[in-house]
């Protein structure tokens, strides 16, 4: 019983802040062009829904590619780092320097150097390059954490180099690349978004484009429920890194573990 | 014999010298404690043997080559994704063990420390002195010649302690027995800095002095065989303990 409420809660809090926003919006007849009421947005959500999900689809395909290459760049790079210092310190400056540029800044070169009419490749690269940095810095983390104690083991029965990787060093480094994985799929989306703004007109076929588009046209309504559809984007790819987290550390990790007692 | 440790010396980057002229040798069989104040060098000395560190100057010989060890921490140092099966397996599995194979080997060690029917707990699922027989067993798991135990029990309870160094007394007899058929002796080097916990467990007591550590005294102790049933509240446990106390206290 108490479970169900502490999940309602969320829910009814929502339906009493739009009854909320409903009836201002009806009370001072706020016009739609500054504040659509919820009900418009719902309709106009329901108007475009053809292109409006089309739209959700290509940004989600798009953010999870950035993603999927940033994260295996991030591991293969972190391994690197584990196994040679040299390559640790030659490379991961410019890893950093990577990430405090500003990925606004670049986007434009991305775009033009990949070009529009591969689109969606620029987009995902960039979406990629923001997503790089977190799950990298926590993979490279991660791998170091192993305990020293059970490196010796390894060495004292002759384990090769692989073999530490695979039965010690990956492990002990999970639960940290895993947070790091969460945290660089959320910008990854940022990045997404950013880079179809930088891509501006008519080039993009994602959500960015469709919030840009509706504004221009003082669609107000249809721009709310194009957010409406990002920020469910958003949700849905911390819930499923959420959900892969819970699979692979409810065993062992407190993280992911609930407290019985 | 079975190790020679010839002039150990170490000393670490930090400057600190943990070891100084470190030298005694090991009998096949043997139970011996490596004894000493905190910080007197003994888990150093104790990784030179195993391999682990490189001494500055000495070295460690071995009468056949260097063996198969085991070796305990003081801390369970399990891996807390596997259960307790695959931490016990964890040697074998490095050494390409086929599973089945391991599997069995593993079974066997967990049941030698009293944990059958916990193959597939986790480590957190366990008491602390499981987690450490969860240790033990895979230290005896591949079937050491040497086991080396870097004051495995100093964390555990009065308790938990006492039953832990009856299993390991009781393991190293099982070995005894069974040497006499086939060459499965276990020779162990115990590191503690507990006085009646060397006298209680070993046959022959090393007492290093504080850092850089050296040998100070090598006390011979009655045999197990020898030791009568209640041997820990016996007259003769406290002479030993009196013998081994002096000794720390003149090395000090």
């Amino acid at each position: 019983m108490k479970k169900i409420a502490e999940y309602a809660l969320p829910f009814l809090l929502a339906l009493l802040l739009l009854a909320l926003w409903e009836a201002i919006v009806h009370i001072r007849q706020i016009r739609p062009y500054i504040l659509p009421a919820p009900s418009a947005i719902a309709w106009a959500l329901y108007a475009n829904w053809g292109s409006l999900s089309a739209a959700m689809a290509s940004t989600l395909l798009i953010t999870l590619k950035g993603f999927l290459g940033a994260l295996l760049t991030a591991i293969l790079l972190a391994i690197l780092f584990s196994q040679s210092r040299l390559a640790e310190k030659a490379l991961y400056p410019y890893a950093v320097v990577l990430q405090v540029t500003p990925v606004v800044a670049i986007a434009p070169l991305i775009l033009i150097w990949v070009g529009f009419e591969r689109i969606d490749m620029a987009l995902a690269l960039i979406a990629g390059i923001i997503a790089f940095f977190p799950i990298l810095a926590s993979a490279v983390q991660g791998l170091k954490s192993a305990d020293f104690n059970l490196l010796d083991l390894a060495r004292l029965y002759g384990a090769t180099r692989w073999q530490t990787l695979r039965r010690i060093q990956l492990p002990a480094a999970l639960p940290g690349l895993l947070t790091g994985m969460k945290t660089g799929a959320v910008i990854a989306l940022i990045g997404e978004v950013t880079a179809e703004f930088a891509a501006g007109s008519g080039t993009a076929t994602g959500l960015a484009w469709r919030i840009a588009e509706a504004g221009n046209r003082l669609e107000i309504a249809t721009l709310f429920a194009a957010v409406a559809l990002l920020a469910l984007t958003g949700v849905l790819l911390f819930v499923l890194l959420s959900l892969l987290e819970w699979a692979l550390l409810r065993r062992w990790h407190e993280s992911a573990i609930s407290r019985e007692f | 014999m079975l190790l020679s440790a010839t002039h150990l010396a170490k000393r670490f980057p930090n400057g600190v010298a943990a070891l100084d002229d470190l030298s005694f040798s090991l009998t096949t069989g043997d139970f011996v404690s490596l004894l000493g104040p905190s910080g007197c060098g003994k888990s150093t000395a104790l990784r030179l043997i195993a391999g682990l560190l490189a001494p500055d100057r000495g070295n460690v010989t071995y009468e056949n080559g260097k063996p198969d060890i085991g070796f305990v921490f003081q801390e369970p140092t399990l891996m807390p994704w596997g259960d307790a099966l695959a931490n016990a397996r964890l040697p074998l599995d490095l050494k390409k063990m086929p599973r089945a194979e391991a599997d069995v080997a593993a079974r066997a060690a967990l049941a030698r420390v009293g944990l059958a029917g916990f193959e597939t707990a986790m480590p957190r699922e366990l008491s602390g002195g499981m987690k450490m027989r969860v240790s033990i067993a895979r230290a005896l798991a591949a079937k050491p010649k040497i086991l080396l135990l870097d004051e495995p029990f100093a964390a555990l309870d009065e308790i938990t302690r006492a039953s832990l160094n009856e299993d390991l007394l009781r393991l190293w007899r099982e070995h005894r027995e069974r040497s006499k058929q086939k060459n499965e002796s276990l020779t162990i080097l115990f590191v503690t800095h507990s006085v009646a916990e060397s006298c209680y467990l070993s046959e022959r007591v090393l007492v290093l002095s504080p850092r850089p550590g050296r040998l100070t005294a090598d006390i011979a102790l009655p045999k197990q065989a020898e030791r009568a049933p209640g041997f820990r509240l016996s007259p003769q446990f406290l002479d030993c303990q009196r013998a081994v106390s002096q000794a720390l206290e003149r090395a000090a």
